[in-house]
């Protein structure tokens, strides 16, 4: 039957030579055939560089990806709260500070969503910011680096799902806790029933103050809320960027059986929230100081080494108390994405449940709010009436909508996860203009610049949650994958499917030339702070601090100074403090020890990496370097001796010495 | 003959379209970004060619310490002070061996000189480890060659 079905597509596709492909032998309309310019368009030639980035969250696997865009490749893995032996994140002495949060050390997480900074609502090309939906945290990636340059972990919250999203000008980052839990005062979660939710559970939106020069990352005041799931958020922009919209769905509050009875109720809400009256309170003092513990990790470019510091304090505001600061909006039905237009008036909401997609008028909620137009509260809060804050609904527009993005030209772009496909809607009128399928059950979409004043166009990009038939089977596990259309004529073509790593979360793509003049090529030797650094190999040596070996070593093509070291017993821990010497571009070094526990490190040109090794034999070890770095990589190695505790072997070290040992203590 | 004609009109489109398509190609790849034209990077020093530098004397005593300082970071990793070769040739004499132009352009310039300069590719054949671009402006070259000349006994 299936034999059948290929033969008959087959027949088709010679029948039509119109259409030079056929993606799947699936139900498909005609705009789900590849056309016969698709090649050229994402056709990068060798050398040549893409127009865009895509920096994409890797979900499950804790990291971000960035791709070229229209070509797909991948051009970097940055790790950001996963380890990566690969170059040694979360394993080198410098970087595990980055991973530590009040619970200790979090080698994981769940990236979701990534925020890119702006200026005026503009993409600015700084710093991209994502998400830790597990243990809550927000991580700010350097554009000029590609590498985590901090992480924050959240107080009061639990899931940190609605978030890294940024004010307009990059004045905040918010995060919401997707999980509500039992918060009393000070930050303690109580030993209660579960079934107590509707009295005990509270969530809190948690606004991260962003430093405008540095870019660093401070709690500066959290909204205590009512035990909901705040699901995803945007920022205003425009007339509406004093605001941020949270959406928010267990409006049921249940604790149990969230499939079923979290879906019950027709209409759940969307949070209108006034950070500017926020500050203001907080300026005022009207917040209350909570005791909280939490980490905050910040890697200093200088030293090349991160510092983990623990905080304890966060002010907290409560809107039952400062009235003119929270409203709901009702939105039907277990609202998904909550997404903001570029001129700043219009709200899409997008009902997972629902067979609409609302649009919420900022300025009717204004004048609702004005009007004191209300159908009640929820919780003290106040809830706008929906008729009052409608621009109007999409009718009919797919099944499952989940989020939105935006082209500059009055257009939409709305993912359906159910129906797995792509809308195109006209925002004004409200109206249907085009649909794409994508392969298969599309999770988030990503327009250049789309969630921005001015997006950039061109492409839409789908991150699937399912490529089942899509490419060649490796076993049970199978590839994720994103695909690629064109948006720049009336109808959406598809142009590429490209494999990613871990689970294509959500995207932001911004343009090449915003980010490429700004990116480092190699750290300078002379700026280099690290506290064990061997600036030249004449700094170089081996010193002894009760059990602890520091080994100051440097690495230049090809080999290491020192490369013989002994001296070094058993129950000793040894520190390699690797300085890459080169001072050009795309000249790393690795190193590696053998049956080290933790991993390789890759050391930059100017960087210093540290390694720790403990030896568990006596013997002697070889050291050697790991990236291919000349014609003579494979002469970059050395031995480490190990002798028996209490053993008399002077701690010595050298390079193309053949006789003598030098050196000795400090 | 006649049998074949089809086929020979077939391989005809086959090429025609190949053309087209790679003209195209080429076309679409012209108007994305070089990495020439992208990249307005952090201040790169390296890759202009010295034409010319002169030499004074009694020696820059700065400079002389300056090019040591500078010599320890950057330098000594591989090359020695004394005629010994260590991953590139030692240093002993070299501002005699060497014309100082040369010698300043294989520091500041050192990708312009293997890939022309004879003498240049010839030290590569014999170390086969690219001489590394260090990143050394050519203010800081000059004062490397002043000390040079100071290892070589010049006053």
């Amino acid at each position: 039957m299936k034999y059948n079905h290929l033969l008959l597509c087959l027949a088709a596709a010679i029948a039509l030579p119109a259409i030079l492909v056929t993606p799947s032998c699936k139900p498909q309309n005609p705009v789900s055939a590849v056309e016969g310019d698709a090649a050229q368009k994402v056709y990068v030639a060798p050398g040549k560089y893409d127009e865009f980035y895509n920096i994409v969250s890797g979900g499950f696997n804790g990291q971000v990806a960035v791709y070229g865009i229209p070509s797909g490749r991948l051009l970097r893995i940055v790790p950001v709260f996963s380890q990566f032996p690969e170059n040694g994140w979360g394993f080198s002495e410098e970087t595990k500070p980055m991973l530590n949060t009040s619970h200790g050390f979090v080698p994981w997480d769940d990236a979701h969503h990534i925020a890119l900074s702006t200026t005026n609502g503009e993409h600015d090309g700084r710093w991209a910011f994502v998400n830790g939906n597990n243990t809550p945290r927000i991580a700010r990636i350097s554009l000029s680096t590609f590498r985590t340059e901090e992480i924050i972990e959240i107080p009061n919250s639990s899931g940190n799902h609605s978030s890294p999203f940024l004010t307009e000008n990059t004045e905040y980052a918010v995060a919401g806790t997707r999980f509500s839990y039992p918060m009393d005062d000070d930050d303690s979660n109580p030993d209660v029933d579960i079934s107590t939710y509707k009295q005990n559970f509270k969530g809190t939106v948690s606004f991260i103050g962003i430093d405008k020069e540095t870019g660093r990352m401070g709690v500066s005041f959290q909204v205590l809320l009512t035990g909901v799931n705040f699901d995803l958020s945007r920022g205003g922009r425009g007339p509406s960027k004093d605001w941020f919209f949270f959406s928010c769905y267990n409006t049921e509050q249940a604790n149990t059986l969230l499939e079923v009875n979290a879906s019950q109720k027709d209409k759940d809400f969307i949070m209108a929230l006034n950070w500017k009256k926020c500050e203001e309170y907080v300026k005022a003092g009207k917040g209350k100081k909570s005791k909280v513990t939490y980490a905050h990790n910040v890697y200093d470019e200088k030293t090349h080494s991160a510092t983990s510091t623990m905080e304890h304090e966060t002010i907290v505001l409560d809107p039952k108390e400062l009235k003119d600061i929270v409203y709901f909006m009702p939105c039907p039905k277990s609202p998904h994405g909550c997404d903001v237009d570029p001129t700043g008036e219009y709200i899409c909401g997008s009902g997972k449940l629902a067979a609409i997609i609302p649009v919420f008028s900022f300025s009717k909620i204004q004048k609702a709010i004005a009007d004191k137009s209300f159908e009640g509260e929820f919780d003290g809060i106040p809830v706008l009436k929906y008729d009052a804050v409608l621009h109007g609904e999409v009718k009919k527009p797919g099944l499952g909508p989940l989020h939105t993005e935006f082209d500059g030209k009055g257009f939409a772009y709305t993912s359906f996860f159910v129906s797995s496909e792509i809308v195109k809607w006209n925002i004004e009128k409200l109206e249907v203009v085009d649909r794409v399928p994508t392969y298969y059950s599309i999770g988030h979409l990503s327009v250049p610049g789309g969630p921005t004043r001015k997006p950039h166009g061109k492409y839409v990009i789908a991150y699937n949650k399912i490529t089942k038939d899509r490419y060649l089977p490796t076993g049970p596990e199978l590839t994720q994958s994103a695909q690629l259309y064109d948006i720049s004529g009336d109808k959406m073509k598809l142009l590429l499917d490209f494999p990613t790593t871990g689970e294509p979360h959500y995207a932001e793509a911004i343009p090449a030339s915003l980010v490429t003049p700004k990116s480092v090529k190699f750290f300078k030797i002379e700026e280099n702070n690290h506290p064990y650094v061997a600036k030249g190999e004449k700094e170089a040596k081996v010193f002894r601090e009760g059990n602890k070996v520091h080994v100051n070593m440097t690495s230049i093509r090809s080999h290491f100074t020192p490369d013989n070291i002994e001296g070094v017993k058993m129950g000793d821990e040894v520190y390699f403090h690797v300085t890459n010497l080169e001072q050009d571009w795309d000249v790393p070094h690795g190193f590696a020890v053998k049956g080290a526990n933790n991993a390789e490190i890759l050391i930059m040109p100017g960087e210093t990496c540290t390694l720790k090794w403990v030896p568990d034999r006596v013997g002697v070890f070889p050291i050697y370097c790991t990236d291919f770095c000349s014609a003579l990589h494979q002469e970059m190695q050395g031995y480490v001796r190990v002798s028996p505790r209490g053993s008399n072997t002077p701690l010595s070290f050298s390079t193309g010495n053949k006789a003598e040992p030098t050196g000795g203590a400090k | 003959m006649f049998r074949k004609t089809p086929l020979l009109v077939a391989i005809l489109m086959l090429a025609f379209i190949a053309c087209t398509s790679k003209k195209e190609a080429e076309d679409a790849a012209k108007k994305s970004p070089t990495p020439s034209e992208a990249a307005a990077p952090q201040p790169e020093v390296h890759g202009t060619e010295v034409k010319a530098i002169e030499l004074t004397n009694p020696l820059n005593k700065e400079w002389v310490s300056a090019g040591k300082v500078n010599y320890e970071l950057k330098c000594l990793a591989c090359h020695k002070l004394s005629n010994e070769k260590l991953v590139g040739p030692g240093w002993a004499g070299v501002t005699k061996r060497r014309e100082p132009l040369w010698i300043m352009n294989m520091i500041t310039n050192v990708d312009m000189m293997l890939e022309k300069d004879p003498e240049a590719q010839k030290m590569l054949e014999e170390c086969l480890v690219r001489m590394p671009n260090q990143n050394i402006s050519q203010e800081d070259a000059r004062k490397l060659i002043e000390f040079m000349r100071s290892n070589d006994g010049e006053k």
